[in-house]
């Protein structure tokens, strides 16, 4: 019996495949889209988590010297002060970050390298094993020491033991920092009383990489649930279709005699076959959205943080099973007011589909007050709440409530409309459109969420790019910059150049340790390219007028960020301490950085001198200077930089970045297009009878298929119209709440209505794409089909 | 991570683990203790580099002045990974401290672990200083020590006077592990007096009372076949026992005993004429220990039941085992310290 | 002659290939004439109405309403016809569900361009419709809304009018004053008028009779 009544329910599936289709492709696009993001995430987060772990940062206390370097012999009255600390080395080994630990004393190993191998450890101890990715040690040559590739390694990072780091580097006995274990012997002597020239830092509470790209995560994850919801809207359509139109072949089951229970089982299993298989494609179609945006992840983060990830993706079996389980859920969601709508019909029910999607005038009131409630919630948490957490919080509260408000704030503008109408069919196609609402509103609910995510999103982009623009002109002030090989070349290229361009800075840098933390210290000529065009996040007044007396220095956000450096603070080079009187932006510099003044450089660092040159000149007469510079001086094409190709390169890098969030829009959009055309053809077939009136007195079957396109773009157009408005509040939120906690900085909100038009008219392409099918199947309706509307036989 | 280098440290470059912690691997390259035993004091108090392993290894059985019963342990192990090595990072040597305070209800351990060549772990036999860290086991000679260790939850300062001389185990120092041979350089100061100061959760307490410190070094003192080993230092009342028993992958038994008179005589008994047998076990970490033994030597005419304070006294460091205090009733009454090895 | 249909056939595709419903009618009506078409089930009845109504394509033959063959017009024609020439009663769902009652009415007649104000406020209140003009159709009863498809049908003055079993769903006593006030004002507009009804009774006061039987018409015109 099971078999004869399973083969009846199945059978709808055969004779309506493009229903079939669509809860799969539905379920499936919902599932690539959340476990796509997912995947990227977790790849991200591995990443992230591997840094963290070779950094030892956030998670535990550590101890730094303000000289920027901790002699071993330090080190070792600390441990016999029962101070439980581990030594770390870092520097750069061909450019690549080598970071020494002791595996024996360190926290967390020399994690995430597992040690497992008996043979390799002594290897490690004693002869010294380079571990790093293999990308990483195809950077480096060769320094007679074993390397082995290890894949859960940060990219661009050699972990190895902390003598053969010292070795490699030729630090005999210096050591950077110092990390500190949380296990406190009693009677440890306080630092200040064995050391008092070095700093405890406390524990970050989560790695500054972790807090500065969890917002970033936490955008990608928003839009791996909001692209989940617009999937879950079509699955939700397919499956209430799918409920309506069997409900004879289940009217008759029951009559026959089949049990109600083994029904409601038998169409659960169903939906789990489906909603599994379909959850098997989306996970495999999420594979490959990961695989193609990680690329751009992986150039968004570096780009964004200085933090490499890893381009590759690896399969890891939690997103199989998150993926399984979103859409196993999201079915169930989807599936669960259709199965108790089943469970609780009458046997004798009209086997008449309903117009299940009309909702009740209580049903809508209730909504209104919902959407309401969370849009107040959103402008209270905006006016009083502070925090990444409550800034998402806002940002849901904010779309979920508009989107319930959707429907409602439609309906007026559509009733308006009518009200307005002169012609009987503009009467009519403001009636009818109004009536069709409902069973469109979850569609464009999903539409308005992908429209505001993109305006939102957009307009955070688009201002970032603007104010990045601005601080590139800032920096790369001078036309054309030159490096030499060598001192005896620099001086030279200074003679050579001075006679012939209107000004050469020469661009002097020194490595030094700042607060733990590798930095470069520049000392550039008092020039007023630099007061000009150098701006300041935050500074101290008449910042620029004391650096050039050599009081005091600025430095770039990244090292005020991770060493915790503020206006005011005093850093620690050279021997000799300095407040900092300025910090500036500093886009995509992965280490710190810090500006004296030229005459205090040269003080400092007496042995240093400029191998750099920024030139000022005429723009056009760079190509042929460089010519003159590679002839005169063999100066090799790497040594030359022309500051229109510089800027060229960071905005295409800086462009690359943001390509995510663009590709994640058009996929969104995509889906909500999706849901459209699905809700269309769900409501094809229940308004026959609301249309064959209108056919019989006199209009066409193309004239109706025309009327539905137009219905849908006035949809969609308002749909667009109205999120508009929410984006921008996207937007702020974006850039005022969320961007402070991630950057660090609040940016300037710039608008560009020309993006906001072409999105609308992107959101019409859609409209009109959805539309079509279901507007020329209408168009094609048989005479028949629309009769039968009439007859007594149905 | 780095609890589980140290047993690593001592496996042998191409074996998997032999014996108990790898003690039963082959001495290849390193030196290997020979008879006669010739000791040169204070030299061998110090470092033995060019042998596999090496311990400087204190108990002491201790009373607060209500009389209630405590134990305490300084371990320093010394562990090199080649017979000879480079300086710095990259010397062979490695170093584990394990301290622990065993009360009737508690039982506190901790470890430390270190490179040898750097500094922060080490031994020197003139003026006598043994430390890793903040843990130290210092004393102009070694008759007269001061002992620290600190963890966590507890830390105990320590004075130890010696009351009587240096002993040796086996033939003059040289003690035998196996029939096939396998042996260490084995000699003991069991007199010490201390005295001194335990800081514990509940707040400092004064104990006093006697220790037992071994001096042990070898390159191979297991055979392959020994899975472990039950170690006895008894102090009854009219002499001092050690003795041990090796486990055998076949069932049988190794032993080897010493009997100490008060005025440091020593008599060393072969296989066979020590015997202890547990009469009792109870579950530890997981496992299933002994904590109640009867421990005969019929030769002195013991015959004693060994009690431990402690049953948890489970040392879950690196290399983990049972250590701690017991008492002893029978034909003798007395306290002293089990050790129990290779309880997988 | 307003109507005249001639060898008029119409096959429906069944599962065993083509299914005849009509095998050759010829039939003709005036202006201000009545027929009632009968016939059991299946015979054809309402396929012949929706031929002449314009709502589907006959195979052969032809259909002439007011001089122009309706079987080769476009669809465009057929639906200039429906909306100028003819008007149709169904047995349900007549009216445009997300419109009033009062733009039911007048839908037909301004889609025409035929609105006829004073007509349609003396027809709605004849048919006892006024105080529900501004309801939607859904808030009236089964007779009501027939009420208002037949003012829908009338007000936009249709040559022709057709219905199929307009009163099919109703009671006897409202089936009655439906039927007078149908048959008083297509007498008034001059529209002929051709229903389909199972109904002797009803077919009684029609002044001609058509019984179809399987496609064909039976017996001669009475």
């Amino acid at each position: 019996m099971t078999k004869a009544g399973l083969l009846a329910l199945l059978s709808h599936w055969r004779r309506n495949p493009v229903q079939l289709f669509t809860l799969v492709v539905g379920l499936s696009l919902a599932t690539a889209l959340w476990s796509g993001v997912q995947a990227v995430n977790a790849e991200a987060r591995a990443s992230y988590d591997a840094a963290a772990e070779t950094l030892g940062e956030g998670q535990f206390a550590q101890i730094t010297s303000d000289i920027g370097t901790i002699s071993q012999a330090d080190y070792i009255a600390l441990r016999r002060a029962g101070w439980l600390v581990s030594p770390v080395i870092e520097g750069r080994l061909d450019g690549v970050r080598l970071i020494g630990l002791d595996a024996l004393t360190s926290p967390g190993g020399i994690a995430p390298v597992g040690l497992n191998d008996g043979a390799m450890t002594i290897d490690m101890l004693t002869a010294g094993v380079l571990f790093a990715t293999q990308d990483t040690l195809d950077n480096i040559a060769e320094y007679g020491v074993q390397t082995v590739a290890s894949p859960d390694v940060a990219p661009g990072v050699i972990l190895t033991d902390v003598g053969t780091a010292q070795r490699l580097l030729d630090m005999p006995d210096v050591l950077s920092r110092l990390i500190v274990a949380p296990s406190r012997p009693l009677t440890q002597i306080p630092l200040g009383d064995v050391m008092p020239n070095l700093t405890l830092r406390a524990p970050q509470g989560g790695s500054d990489l972790g807090r500065l790209t969890d917002s970033f995560h936490l955008n990608l994850t928003a839009f791996g649930l909001l692209s989940f919801a617009v999937g879950i809207f079509i699955v939700h359509g397919a499956i209430g279709l799918a409920f309506e139109q069997r409900r004879p072949v289940i009217r008759t089951l029951r009559a026959l005699g089949f049990p109600l229970g083994r029904l409601v089982a038998l169409i659960g299993v169903e939906l789990l076959v489906i909603s599994l298989v379909a959850g098997a494609i989306g996970v495999g179609l999420g594979y490959l959205v990961a695989a193609a945006l990680l690329p751009d992840v992986a150039a968004t983060i570096s780009g964004l943080y200085g933090q490499s990830v890893s381009g590759t993706l690896q399969l890891r079996p939690e997103w199989w099973v998150s993926g399984l389980l979103i859409a196993v859920g999201g079915t169930a969601m989807a599936a669960a007011a259709s199965l108790w709508q089943l469970a609780r019909m009458p046997l004798l029910a009209s086997a008449r589909p309903r117009a299940w999607a009309m909702q009740a005038g209580q049903g809508r009131l209730l909504q209104a007050g919902v959407a309401v409630a969370l849009l107040i919630l959103a402008g209270v948490l905006g006016w009083l709440g502070s925090g990444l957490v409550a800034g998402f919080g806002m940002l849901a509260a904010l779309l979920i409530g508009a989107a319930l408000a959707l429907p409602v704030v439609l309906d007026r503008v559509l009733a308006f409309g009518a009200a307005q109408a002169k012609s009987v069919m503009a009467e009519w196609f403001w009636a009818d459109t109004r009536q069709q609402l409902p069973g469109l509103s979850l569609a464009l609910m999903a539409l308005l969420l992908a429209m505001a995510a993109n305006v939102g999103v957009s307009t955070m982009v688009s201002s970032f790019r603007l104010t990045f623009t601005g601080f590139l002109d800032q920096r790369l002030a001078s036309e054309f910059y030159v490096y030499a090989d060598d001192e005896e070349q620099a001086l030279a290229l200074r003679t050579f150049l001075e006679t012939r361009v209107d000004k050469v800075l020469p661009i002097q840098s020194v490595e030094q340790n700042i607060r733990g933390l590798q930095s470069e210290v520049f000392g550039p000529t008092a020039h007023e390219t630099y007061r000009d065009n150098w701006l300041f996040l935050n500074a101290a007044p008449n910042a620029w007028g004391d650096i050039e007396n050599g009081v005091g220095a600025a430095i770039n956000e990244q090292l005020a960020r991770r060493a915790d450096i503020d206006i005011g603070d005093e850093i620690t080079f050279s021997g000799r301490s300095f407040p900092v009187l300025g910090i500036y932006g500093d886009y995509g510099n992965p280490i710190g950085q810090v500006i004296v003044t030229k005459t205090l450089f040269e003080d400092l660092f007496p042995a240093v001198s400029a191998l750099r040159f920024g030139i000022r000149m005429d723009a056009d007469d760079v190509p042929a200077l460089a010519i003159e510079l590679r002839e005169t001086f063999g100066l090799a094409e790497a040594n030359m930089i022309n500051q229109a190709g510089i800027k060229a390169f960071s905005l295409s890098v800086f462009d690359r970045t943001f390509t995510i969030t663009g590709a994640l829009n058009v996929l969104t959009l995509a889906v909500a297009g999706f849901a459209i055309l699905m809700s269309l053809l769900t409501l094809a077939t229940m308004r026959l009878p609301q249309l064959a009136p209108v056919w019989a007195q006199g209009l066409t079957r193309a004239r109706l298929g025309q009327i539905e396109i137009i219905r849908a773009v006035l949809l969609a157009l308002l749909t667009a119209v109205l999120a508009l408005p929410l984006g921008l509040a996207l937007a702020w939120t974006l850039l005022a709440v969320v961007n402070v906690e991630a950057f660090g900085w609040r940016l300037p909100m710039f608008l560009f209505p020309l993006d906001y038009a072409r999105l609308a008219g992107f959101a019409v392409v859609a409209a009109v794409l959805a539309s079509l099918w279901p507007a020329r199947k209408l168009a094609r309706t048989r005479p028949a089909d629309l009769l039968k509307v009439f007859s007594n036989e149905r | 991570m780095n609890a589980r280098i140290f047993p690593l440290l001592l496996l042998p470059v191409t074996a998997s683990a032999q014996g108990f912690a790898g003690l039963g691997a082959d001495s290849d390259g390193f030196s290997t203790p020979q008879e006669p035993a010739i000791f040169d004091f204070p030299s061998d108090h110090g470092p033995h580099d060019d042998y596999r392993i090496e311990w400087w290894y204190l108990t002491a059985n201790l009373e607060a002045e209500d009389g209630t019963p405590y134990g305490l342990q300084w371990t320093l192990f010394r562990s090199a990974l080649t017979p000879n090595g480079g300086e710095g990072w990259s010397s062979p040597q490695f170093w584990m401290g394990h301290a622990a305070v065993t009360t009737t209800d508690e039982h506190f351990v901790t470890e430390r672990l270190a490179r040898g060549g750097i500094g922060q772990a080490g031994v020197t036999a003139e003026p006598f200083e043994a430390w890793i860290d903040d843990w130290q086991l210092t004393g102009l000679d070694f008759d007269t020590l001061q002992m620290t260790a600190s963890g966590p939850d507890f830390a105990y300062d320590m004075a130890l006077n010696a009351q009587g001389p240096i002993v040796f185990h086996g033939a003059d120092g040289y003690s035998v592990k196996s029939a096939a041979g396998q042996a260490s350089y084995y000699y003991s100061q069991p007199f010490y007096d201390i005295q001194g100061t335990l800081s514990l959760p509940d707040g400092d307490v004064a104990v006093r009372g006697q220790a037992w410190l071994d001096r042990e070094w070898s390159s191979q003192p297991l055979s392959d076949d020994q899975t472990g080993w039950d170690w006895f230092s008894l102090s009854l009342g009219d002499g001092k026992l050690m003795g041990f028993r090796l486990r055998q992958t076949d069932g049988t038994f190794y032993t080897s005993a010493t009997w100490i008179e008060p005025d440091g005589v020593t008599t060393a008994y072969p296989d066979g004429a020590f015997d202890a047998q547990p009469l009792s076990r109870v579950s530890v970490a997981g496992r299933s220990v002994p904590t109640q033994w009867r421990v005969t030597l019929p030769d002195r005419g013991v015959d004693v039941t060994v009690q431990a304070i402690n049953d948890a006294a489970w040392m879950d460091t690196s290399v983990p085992y049972w250590e701690g205090p017991v008492t002893v009733t029978g034909t003798h009454d007395g306290v002293g310290y089990l050790e129990m090895t290779g309880y997988e | 002659m307003l109507l005249n249909v001639t060898d008029l056939r119409k096959s429906y595709a069944g599962p065993d290939g083509a299914l005849p419903i009509l095998q050759g009618i010829d039939m003709m009506l005036n202006r201000g004439e009545t027929l009632a078409l009968t016939g059991e089930s299946g015979s054809g009845k309402s396929t012949l109405l929706h031929l002449v109504g314009g709502l589907d394509q006959p195979d052969s033959g032809v259909v002439e309403v007011d001089g122009v063959d309706i079987g080769a017009l476009d669809d465009a024609g057929r639906a200039a016809v429906r909306r100028d020439k003819v008007g149709v009663v169904f047995q349900q769902f007549n009216l445009i569900p997300s419109l009033t009652v009062g733009s039911n009415i007048s839908f037909q007649a301004r889609l025409g361009g035929r609105e006829d104000k004073a007509w349609i406020a003396d027809l709605s209140t004849r048919m006892g419709l006024r105080e529900h003009l501004a309801k939607y159709p859904e808030q009236l009863s089964g007779g009501q809304q027939q009420r208002v498809a037949i003012a829908r049908t009338l007000a936009a003055k249709p040559a022709l009018v057709l219905a199929d079993e307009p009163t099919g769903n109703l009671d006897e006593a409202t089936a009655d004053t439906v039927m007078d006030l149908m048959l008083e004002l297509a007498s008034e507009t001059n529209a002929a008028l051709l229903m389909v009804t199972h109904s002797q009774r009803l077919a009684g006061r029609m002044g001609r009779r058509l019984h179809l039987r399987a496609g064909r018409i039976d017996g001669s015109p009475t």
